[in-house]
C-alpha cells in the first residue's frame, strides 16, 4: 500500500462522504458547501491522475464559477432560510439497493478490463501542446472546438432571456 | 511532478495554519464576557428589523453567468494559447474565430440591457 | 556563491541522507519544509507592506503616519497585532458557527498559495507545474469562496449583502484578468511561470504587450478591493462589508490578507510583464536575480498605493459599466490583435517589437476615438435635450 493508494483512497472516500452529505443536508448553503469539497476532491483526484491542466481546470471551471453560481441561485429563493424538512423520504432503502446494484455492475464491467490501463502517452511535460495544436488541427477536433463557442453563446443567450428583468419596449 | 504538486498542497495548508494560528492565539487570550446585547446582530445601533435575508436580484445570476461562459471559454483558449509557437497561421485565425463568436454573445448582452447594474 | 539554492538543497539533501533516511523521504520532507519557510515569509511580509502603505498613504495625504512605536513608526504592526489579540471573539448569534470560522482561514490560504508558483530567482521557484497562470486564477477563487462564506455565516442582512456584492465584483473583474493572462501565454509557449520568466530574455513582456499589463494591472486591483474599486470595504458605504461581525484577530487575518494580496499581485505583475528576476548579471549571481525581483514588486506595489492615493471610489454601477463594456472587450481586441500580429510578425519576419508597438498604438487610438465619438454623441444628446422647447406657443 504505497502513499499514493493511500491518498486516494483517503480522497476518495472524502469526495464519497461529501457527494451523500450534498443530498442529505437539510440547509441548502450546507449542501452547496459540501459540493464544493466533493468538486475539491475531484480535482485532487486529477492530480493524483498526473494531470495538473484538469485539475486546475476543474478547479477553476467547477469550484470558481459552478459553485458560486450555485450559491447566487440558492440564495435568489426564499428556500434557503428556511431549515427544511430531512431530505430522505421512506423509499431510501430501495433507492439505497438501486444504487449499490448499478455500482457493482459498473464494478464488475470495470474489473473485466485488462489492467492496468496507461495510455502509451507522451510525457506530462509536453501534453498542453499537443492539446493546442489537436484543438484547432484541420484534421484534429476544429468542428467541436467552433461548435462549443456556438454552444456557450446559445447557453448565454437563453439564460439572460430567461432571467433578465423585463426591458421597457419589451 | 508529484512533489510539484505536494508543495502547492502544504503550501495551502501552511497558510491555512498561518491564519488559524493568531485566531487561536486570539481565542486563548482574549476576554470572556458574554452579553445578549454583544452578541446581537450589528445593525447601526438599533435593533435588527426581520428575517436575516434578504433576497438578491437576478442581476447576480447574470453576472455569475457571464463569468462562467468566459471562464470556460478561456480554459479552451489556454492549450490554443500554448501551443501557440507551433500552429500556422490559419490556426491562430480559428482560435480568433471562437474569441470573435464569444464576443458576439457579449454584444448581445450588451444590447439586451443584461449588463446594468439596476 | 553561483548557486547558493541549489548548494543549500544539496546539502541538506546529503546531510538528511546521511542519517539513514530514504531519498525520496528526504525530498518529500526538503519540500514541505520549503513550503513552510516560502509561507511563512510571504505572510510576514505583511508587517513591512502594513508600515510602508500607512507612511506612503499618509505622505500623500500630507501627515506623517505612525511615527511613534518604534524608529519611524516600524512597530506600528506589531502593536496593532498585539492589541488585535487581545479582543474579545464575537460570533454573532445565529450565526453558522464552523463556517463563520474557517472563512478567514480559506481567504489567507488563497493570497498564500500564489507564492507556490512564483519564481523568486533563477532556480527558485517553490513548485515547477506547467500549469501556473491558471493556477493562480483558480486559487484566487478559493479567496472568493472565503468572503462568501463569511457572508453568508455572519447572521446580518448587511454582511450578506456586502459579501455578494463583493463576490459579483471580483467575479466580474476575473473575466478581463484571464484574457489578459492569455497573452503572456501565447507569447512564451507555456503556462508555467518560470518558463514565462526565461521567455523574457531578449524582450521583457510589458514592451510586447503594454495594452495586456494594463489591463491585467487594473483587474488585479480590482480584484484585490483596492481602491479605486475598494467599494465593498468602504466604511462609509455599506458599513465594512462583508467582515462586519469579525473581530479580533479574525478580522486582522482579513485586513493582512488584505494587504498580502496585494503585494502578491504586484509581484505577479513583476514576473510576468517586467521580467521577474531578469536583470543584469541576474543569470551569474541568483541572490542578484531574488533582489531585482523584490525590486520590481515593491516598486509595483508602491504604484498601488500611489492610485490608492489619488483616485476616488467609483460606484458600483459605474465600475460594472467600465467592466463590462470597456475592459472586457478591450482585453478580447488586444487577444485576438496580439495573436494574429505576433503570428505575422514571425512568418514574415518583422521585428517584433516594432509589430506590436505599431497594433498596439493603433488600438490604443482606436480606444480612444470610440470613446470620444461616445462622448461626443452623448454630449449633442444633452444639448438636443436642453434646445427642445417644452411649450410651443400658438400663433394665432
Amino acid at each position: 500500500m504505497t502513499a499514493e493508494q493511500l491518498l486516494f483512497l483517503a480522497v476518495g472516500a472524502v469526495t464519497l462522504i461529501a457527494s451523500i452529505l450534498v443530498v442529505t443536508s437539510p440547509r441548502l448553503v450546507h449542501a452547496g458547501l459540501w459540493l464544493i469539497l466533493a468538486l475539491a476532491g475531484v480535482a485532487v483526484l486529477f492530480v493524483l491522475l498526473e494531470n495538473g491542466f484538469l485539475a486546475v481546470v476543474q478547479v477553476a471551471i467547477y469550484i470558481d464559477a459552478i459553485a458560486i453560481l450555485i450559491i447566487i441561485v440558492v440564495m435568489l429563493t426564499r428556500a434557503v432560510m428556511r431549515e427544511t424538512d430531512p431530505q430522505i423520504n421512506r423509499t431510501w432503502v430501495l433507492a439505497g439497493m438501486a444504487a449499490l446494484l448499478l455500482f457493482g455492475s459498473l464494478l464488475a464491467i470495470v474489473l473485466q478490463l485488462p489492467a492496468p490501463i496507461r495510455p502509451a502517452l507522451l510525457d506530462p511535460e509536453s501534453g498542453l501542446d499537443v492539446l493546442g495544436k489537436a484543438l484547432v488541427d484541420v484534421n484534429g477536433f476544429i468542428l467541436p472546438f467552433e461548435i462549443a463557442s456556438v454552444l456557450l453563446v446559445a447557453a448565454l443567450i437563453g439564460a439572460i432571456v430567461v432571467a433578465r428583468a423585463p426591458m421597457r419596449g419589451d | 511532478m508529484a512533489l510539484q504538486w505536494l508543495f502547492i498542497g502544504a503550501i495551502l495548508v501552511v497558510g491555512a495554519g498561518m491564519a488559524g494560528l493568531p485566531i487561536a492565539l486570539n481565542i486563548l487570550l482574549a476576554p470572556r464576557k458574554p452579553n445578549p446585547d454583544k452578541s446581537a446582530t450589528y445593525e447601526c445601533g438599533i435593533e435588527t428589523v426581520g428575517e436575516t435575508w434578504v433576497q438578491l436580484k437576478g442581476q447576480y445570476y447574470i453576472f455569475g453567468l457571464i463569468f462562467l461562459i468566459f471562464d470556460i471559454e478561456a480554459v479552451f483558449l489556454f492549450p490554443w494559447a500554448v501551443a501557440y509557437d507551433k500552429l500556422q497561421f490559419y490556426m491562430v485565425l480559428e482560435g480568433v474565430l471562437f474569441i470573435l463568436i464569444l464576443g458576439g454573445g457579449l454584444i448581445y448582452a450588451w444590447r439586451k440591457g443584461a449588463l446594468e447594474w439596476i | 556563491m553561483s548557486d547558493p539554492f541549489g548548494g543549500l538543497d544539496n546539502f541538506l539533501k546529503d546531510l538528511l541522507v546521511g542519517f539513514g533516511l530514504d531519498a525520496t523521504f528526504v525530498a518529500v520532507v526538503l519540500k514541505l519544509l520549503g513550503a513552510a519557510v516560502l509561507g511563512g515569509m510571504a505572510g510576514a511580509t505583511a508587517i513591512l507592506l502594513i508600515w510602508a502603505e500607512r507612511k506612503l498613504v499618509a505622505r500623500i495625504q500630507d501627515r506623517l503616519g505612525p511615527n511613534r512605536v518604534g524608529p519611524y513608526g516600524l512597530l506600528q504592526t506589531i502593536a496593532d497585532a498585539l492589541k488585535l489579540l487581545t479582543k474579545e471573539v464575537l460570533i454573532p448569534a445565529g450565526a453558522d458557527r464552523i463556517i463563520f470560522q474557517m472563512a478567514p482561514l480559506l481567504v489567507v490560504a488563497s493570497v498564500i498559495g500564489v507564492w507556490a508558483v512564483m519564481p523568486l530567482a533563477p532556480g527558485l521557484i517553490g513548485s515547477d507545474v506547467n500549469v501556473g497562470l491558471l493556477y493562480i486564477v483558480s486559487v484566487g477563487s478559493i479567496g472568493i469562496l472565503g468572503i462568501m462564506m463569511a457572508g453568508l455565516s455572519s447572521n446580518n442582512k448587511y454582511a450578506l449583502l456586502g459579501a455578494f456584492r463583493t463576490v459579483a465584483q471580483m467575479v466580474s473583474f476575473a473575466v478581463p484578468l484571464i484574457f489578459s493572462l492569455l497573452v503572456p501565454t501565447l507569447l512564451a509557449g507555456s503556462m508555467g511561470m518560470a518558463e514565462i520568466v526565461e521567455a523574457q530574455e531578449g524582450l521583457w513582456f510589458i514592451f510586447l504587450a503594454p495594452l495586456a499589463a494594463l489591463i491585467f494591472f487594473v483587474s488585479s486591483i480590482a480584484e484585490v478591493g483596492r481602491a479605486p474599486f475598494d467599494l465593498m470595504e468602504a466604511e462609509s458605504e455599506i458599513v465594512a462589508g462583508f467582515h462586519i461581525e469579525y473581530s479580533g484577530m479574525a478580522f486582522g487575518m482579513f485586513f493582512v490578507g488584505e494587504f498580502v494580496h496585494a503585494f502578491t499581485i504586484s509581484a505577479l505583475t513583476a514576473v510576468i510583464f517586467l521580467g521577474g528576476w531578469r536583470g543584469p548579471g541576474a543569470e551569474a549571481f541568483p541572490l542578484l536575480g531574488l533582489v531585482y525581483f523584490l525590486l520590481k514588486a515593491s516598486i509595483m506595489f508602491f504604484v498601488v498605493i500611489w492610485i490608492r492615493g489619488t483616485f476616488p471610489r467609483i460606484r458600483i454601477d459605474q465600475m460594472n459599466a467600465f467592466n463590462w463594456k470597456f475592459v472586457t472587450p478591450l482585453a478580447l481586441v488586444v487577444l485576438m490583435v496580439t495573436a494574429v500580429v505576433d503570428k505575422l510578425a514571425i512568418e514574415q519576419g518583422w521585428p517584433r517589437f516594432l509589430a506590436h508597438s505599431t497594433a498596439n498604438l493603433l488600438m490604443v487610438i482606436g480606444t480612444l476615438a470610440i470613446l470620444r465619438a461616445q462622448a461626443s454623441s452623448a454630449r449633442r444628446r444633452q444639448e438636443v435635450a436642453l434646445e427642445a422647447p417644452v411649450t410651443r406657443p400658438e400663433v394665432a
